[in-house]
C-alpha cells in the first residue's frame, strides 16, 4: 500500500472544514446520521437484528454493530445504551459469541426482577432498533494456550463463560467440534442457579460435558442447597491446579475471593450488575479535586457544595433555568420539589440539577 | 399598563396567602402528573420534529442551489424559513430550556445544544433561562420587557427619545438574531463603559458572538451561495438565506412580544419579589405571561410559546405537553377569579404593537386624540418633544390638574 500524498490529505482536510461551515451549529454527522447511523466515522451504534427467547424470562439479541466496531475476544463485555420509556439507559453484558462470520454480535440477557433494562430488552426490544455501544472491553479472557480451569457461573453470570465456551468448542448440527487450537484446555464449570430449569444456557452447557468438552457441576439450590465456597475443593478436587474465572453477584465474589486468596489460587472474576443502590437519606458528595462534603437529605448538593467551598455554577436555584447542572458520575440524589429518585450506575454520568437534588447516597460529581 | 402593586384594582388583591399557596400545591400537582406520564411517546415527538427539520432543511437548501430559477428560490426560501423557525422555536428553545435533559440523550442536551442564531446557547441560557424566566415582568429585572431599548410601562419617564420606538421595535424585529445577542452581551451599559475597563468576562462574551455571527454568516452569505455558484445562483441564493433569517426573526419576535406584551398582561415592582414564595412566584409568572390561540401547526412554529403561560409556569416540562396542561391551568386561573390572557395570533400582534406606540407617546397623549382636537394634540406634542424637560414638566403637571378636575366633575 502506498501512503496518502501529504496534499490529498490537506485537500481532504481543507474539503471537511467547507463542509462542516456548511452545516454549523450542527456537525455533518448530524445529517449523515439521518440516513446511516452505523456508517464508519459515526458514533458506535448497533442495530437489533433479532431476539431469540432463551427460558421464559432471557433471550439473545442479535445486533449488527456499526463500522467501527472494532472486534472482540470471547468473554469481552459490552456496554449497551438503549432508550426505556424514552430514557438512554447504558447496561453491560457479556459478548455470548466468539466473533462471528456474519460481523454481528450477540447479548444474552435475564430478565431480572425489577431490572428496567434487562425487562425491556427481554420483552419489549424489537428488531430494528438502534442502540448505542461502546467497544468492547474487559480482562476476563482465557489465555490462547490453554491451561486447566475452573469457570464458576451464577445465574446470567454464564453468560460471559459461555463466549468462551462456545468460541472453543463450537456446537453444529452434527454435534460439538473438537478443535485443535482447544485441546489444551481442561476446563471444569461449576453452574449455579436457584433452580434447574431457570437456568440459561444449560443445554448449552450439557451438550458441552455430553461431548467431553467440559466437566459440568451443576448445582441448584432447590436441591443441593446454597453453595459455600468451602465445597468447591470437595467439588473440584484439584481446584488448587486451577485457575479460576468466576461470574455472578458481588456476594459470591466476595467470598470467593476471600477463599481463593487463603488457598492462595489465582482468580479472575467479572460482575456487571454494579452493586445495588438504594435511596437513603444524605451521603458523601465527592468531586473530582478530591474533595468530600458530607450533605443531609434536606439541602441541595449546590448550596452544601457552595458551602464547603466548592466553586459551583449556578443559575435561578430554584430548578428553573438550568444553568447549574453537572453530571453525576455515581450516585443517588432525591429531586427535593417531588421526591423524585435518581441513580447513577458508574460511567452513567447522569446530569442533574444541583440546586434541587439532595444527596440521597454516598454521590460523585463530575467537576 | 401600570405595575400590579400600583393598580387601583390590584387583580390580585382578592387572593389570601392561603389561596396563593394552594395555587403552588395545585399547579405541582399538574406538574407532577406530566413527570409522570413523561416517556416514550415524547422522545419520539422531539426526535421526529428534529428529524424533520435536518431533512427539510437538505431538501431546502438543495433546492436553493438551483435558486436562479424563481419556482426554485421561492420553494427554497419558503422551507428554509420553516426549517429556521422549527430550529429555534420548538427544537432550540426548548431543549436549551432543558426540558429533554430527562431523556440523557447527550445529542439533545441543554448542555451540549448550539443552535442556528447569532448569540451563544451558553450566554442565551444565563439572560434567558436564569433572568428573563426568574425575574420574569419585574420592571428594572427583566430586561425582556423592550429589552432595554423600549418604553413598556405608563411608569417610565416618557423622554422624546421613544417617539422613535416603533422604528426600533420593527428594526429589532428584522434583526431579532442580532438583538437578542446585543442584548445578551447587554451591549448597551458595557459599551458606555471605557474600553480599558470593561470586565473580561465581557470581552470573552463579546468574543464568543463575533465568532458566532461569523459562522453563521459564513454558512448563510458565503459556503451555501458559493455552492450554487454552477447554476449560476449565488446572489440569489445569498438573498433567498437573508430572506429565511429575516422571516424567522420577524416571526420569532412576533411570538415573543405576544408573549408578554398585549394588554392584560402584569407588571411587577422590584421589591415585591423580595422573599417570594413558590406560590407567589407562580401567581407572577400566571399574570406576568399571555396566550395565542391556534392550530396545531401554530402552536409548533411557536415553539409552543403559543401556551406562554403554561411555559412560565413549568418551563422544564416538554413543550409538546403544553397543550395538554392548558385547560387544567385555565380551569385554575378561573377558580380563584384570575385573568387568563389570550387571543388570536393578529390580535395579540396588533395589540403588543398598539401598546409600543401607545408607549412611544407621552401618558394619555393616544387615547386622548381624536380627529377633532388632533391640530392641539399634534402642537402640545412638538412641544413636549423640542420643548426640554422643564417644559415636559409643566405641561405634565398641566394635564395631571385637568384630569383630576374632570373627575371631580364626574
Amino acid at each position: 500500500m502506498t501512503s496518502t500524498p501529504t496534499s490529498t490529505l490537506m485537500l481532504r482536510d481543507r474539503l471537511v472544514r467547507v463542509v462542516e461551515a456548511a452545516t454549523t451549529p450542527l456537525l455533518p454527522a448530524d445529517y449523515l446520521d439521518l440516513f446511516a447511523p452505523l456508517r464508519s466515522g459515526a458514533d458506535l451504534r448497533g442495530r437489533i437484528e433479532e431476539v431469540h427467547p432463551e427460558t421464559a424470562d432471557a433471550a439473545t439479541i442479535v445486533i449488527k454493530p456499526g463500522a467501527d466496531w472494532a472486534g472482540h475476544v470471547p468473554g469481552q463485555y459490552v456496554r449497551v445504551g438503549i432508550d426505556v420509556d424514552g430514557i438512554r439507559q447504558w447496561r453491560a453484558y457479556s459478548l455470548t459469541h466468539g466473533p462471528r462470520r456474519d460481523g454481528r454480535i450477540s447479548i444474552t440477557v435475564k430478565a431480572v426482577p425489577d431490572g428496567l433494562v434487562s425487562t425491556h430488552l427481554v420483552r419489549e426490544a424489537r428488531a430494528g432498533t438502534i442502540v448505542h455501544l461502546e467497544q468492547a472491553a474487559g480482562e476476563f479472557v482465557l489465555p490462547p494456550a490453554g491451561g486447566k480451569f475452573l469457570f464458576v457461573t451464577a445465574g446470567s453470570g454464564v453468560t460471559p463463560v459461555i463466549g468462551m465456551l462456545r468460541n472453543l468448542f463450537p456446537s453444529t448440527d452434527s454435534g460439538v467440534l473438537r478443535l485443535p487450537r482447544s485441546a489444551d484446555f481442561d476446563i471444569v464449570v461449576v453452574h449455579i442457579a436457584p433452580t434447574e430449569p431457570d437456568s440459561i444456557f444449560l443445554s448449552d452447557l450439557k451438550a458441552l460435558a455430553e461431548a467431553g468438552a467440559v466437566h459440568l457441576v451443576p448445582r441448584y439450590d432447590d436441591v443441593h442447597g446454597v453453595l459455600d465456597v468451602a465445597e468447591l475443593s470437595d467439588l473440584v478436587p484439584d481446584l488448587a491446579d486451577r485457575a479460576t474465572f468466576a461470574c455472578g453477584p458481588g456476594g459470591l465474589l466476595d467470598a470467593l475471593a476471600d477463599h481463593h486468596e487463603a488457598a492462595g489460587i489465582e482468580l479472575f472474576t467479572e460482575q456487571f450488575r454494579a452493586s445495588f443502590k438504594v435511596a437513603g437519606d444524605g451521603g458523601t458528595v465527592a468531586f473530582n479535586d478530591g474533595t468530600e462534603v458530607v450533605a443531609d437529605g434536606a439541602t441541595p448538593i449546590l448550596d452544601v457544595a457552595e458551602a464547603a467551598g466548592v466553586l459551583m455554577p449556578s443559575g435561578c436555584r430554584m430548578g428553573v433555568c438550568f444553568g447549574c447542572v453537572l453530571p453525576l458520575r455515581e450516585g443517588v440524589v432525591r429531586d427535593l420539589r417531588n421526591g423524585e429518585i435518581t441513580i447513577a450506575n458508574d460511567g452513567d454520568n447522569v446530569v442533574i440539577q444541583t440546586c434541587i437534588s439532595a444527596a440521597a447516597g454516598p454521590c460523585h460529581i463530575d467537576h | 399598563m401600570t405595575t400590579i402593586q400600583k393598580k387601583a384594582d390590584n387583580p390580585i388583591a382578592h387572593l389570601t396567602p392561603e389561596d396563593i399557596e394552594q395555587i403552588g400545591i395545585e399547579l405541582d400537582a399538574i406538574r407532577q402528573e406530566i413527570l409522570d406520564s413523561r416517556g416514550a411517546a415524547d422522545a419520539a415527538y422531539i426526535r421526529k420534529v428534529i428529524d424533520v427539520h435536518r431533512k427539510l432543511e437538505l431538501a431546502s437548501r438543495a433546492v436553493l442551489l438551483a435558486s436562479i430559477f424563481p419556482p426554485a428560490w421561492i420553494v427554497g426560501t419558503a422551507g428554509l424559513s420553516i426549517a429556521k423557525i422549527l430550529e429555534n422555536m420548538e427544537i432550540g428553545h426548548n431543549i436549551l430550556h432543558g426540558q429533554w435533559d430527562w431523556m440523557r440523550d447527550p445529542k439533545i442536551h441543554s448542555t451540549t445544544w448550539e443552535w442556528d442564531m447569532a448569540t451563544p446557547a451558553d450566554q442565551w441560557k444565563h439572560s434567558h433561562n436564569e433572568l428573563h424566566h426568574t425575574y420574569t415582568n419585574v420592571i428594572g429585572k427583566d430586561n425582556d420587557l423592550g429589552y432595554g431599548i423600549m418604553r413598556v410601562d405608563e411608569d417610565q419617564k416618557w423622554h422624546p427619545f421613544f417617539l422613535a420606538q416603533p422604528l426600533w421595535n420593527f428594526i429589532n424585529a428584522c434583526f431579532f438574531e442580532y438583538g437578542i445577542a446585543a442584548y445578551d452581551l447587554e451591549l448597551g451599559r458595557n459599551l458606555k463603559i471605557p474600553k480599558e475597563k470593561r470586565s473580561e468576562e465581557f470581552k470573552e462574551n463579546a468574543r464568543g458572538v463575533l465568532k458566532k455571527i461569523r459562522q453563521q454568516a459564513t454558512k448563510d452569505y458565503l459556503v451555501h451561495p458559493a455552492l450554487s455558484i454552477p447554476t449560476g445562483s449565488f446572489l440569489p441564493t445569498l438573498a433567498a438565506n437573508f430572506t429565511a433569517n429575516v422571516v424567522r426573526n420577524l416571526w420569532s419576535h412576533s411570538v415573543i412580544m405576544c408573549g408578554h406584551f398585549p394588554e392584560g398582561v402584569e407588571t411587577f415592582e422590584k421589591a415585591s419579589i423580595v422573599g417570594e414564595s413558590r406560590g407567589e412566584w407562580y401567581v407572577r409568572q400566571m399574570l406576568g405571561s399571555a396566550n395565542i390561540s391556534g392550530s396545531k401547526a401554530m402552536h409548533i412554529a411557536t415553539g409552543n410559546l403559543s401556551f406562554q403561560i403554561e411555559h412560565h409556569l413549568f418551563p422544564d416540562l416538554p413543550s409538546n405537553r403544553y397543550a395538554e396542561v392548558a385547560p387544567k391551568v385555565r380551569a385554575l386561573f378561573d377558580k380563584y377569579d384570575l385573568t387568563y390572557t389570550t387571543g388570536s395570533l393578529p390580535k395579540q400582534v396588533y395589540s403588543a404593537w398598539h401598546k409600543v406606540v401607545r408607549l412611544s407617546l407621552p401618558n394619555g397623549w393616544l387615547a386622548e386624540t381624536n380627529v377633532k382636537n388632533a391640530p392641539q394634540q399634534l402642537a402640545k406634542l412638538y412641544k413636549l418633544t423640542t420643548g426640554g424637560p422643564k417644559v415636559r414638566r409643566m405641561i405634565e403637571a398641566n394635564d395631571r390638574r385637568q384630569r383630576a378636575a374632570a373627575a371631580r366633575a364626574a
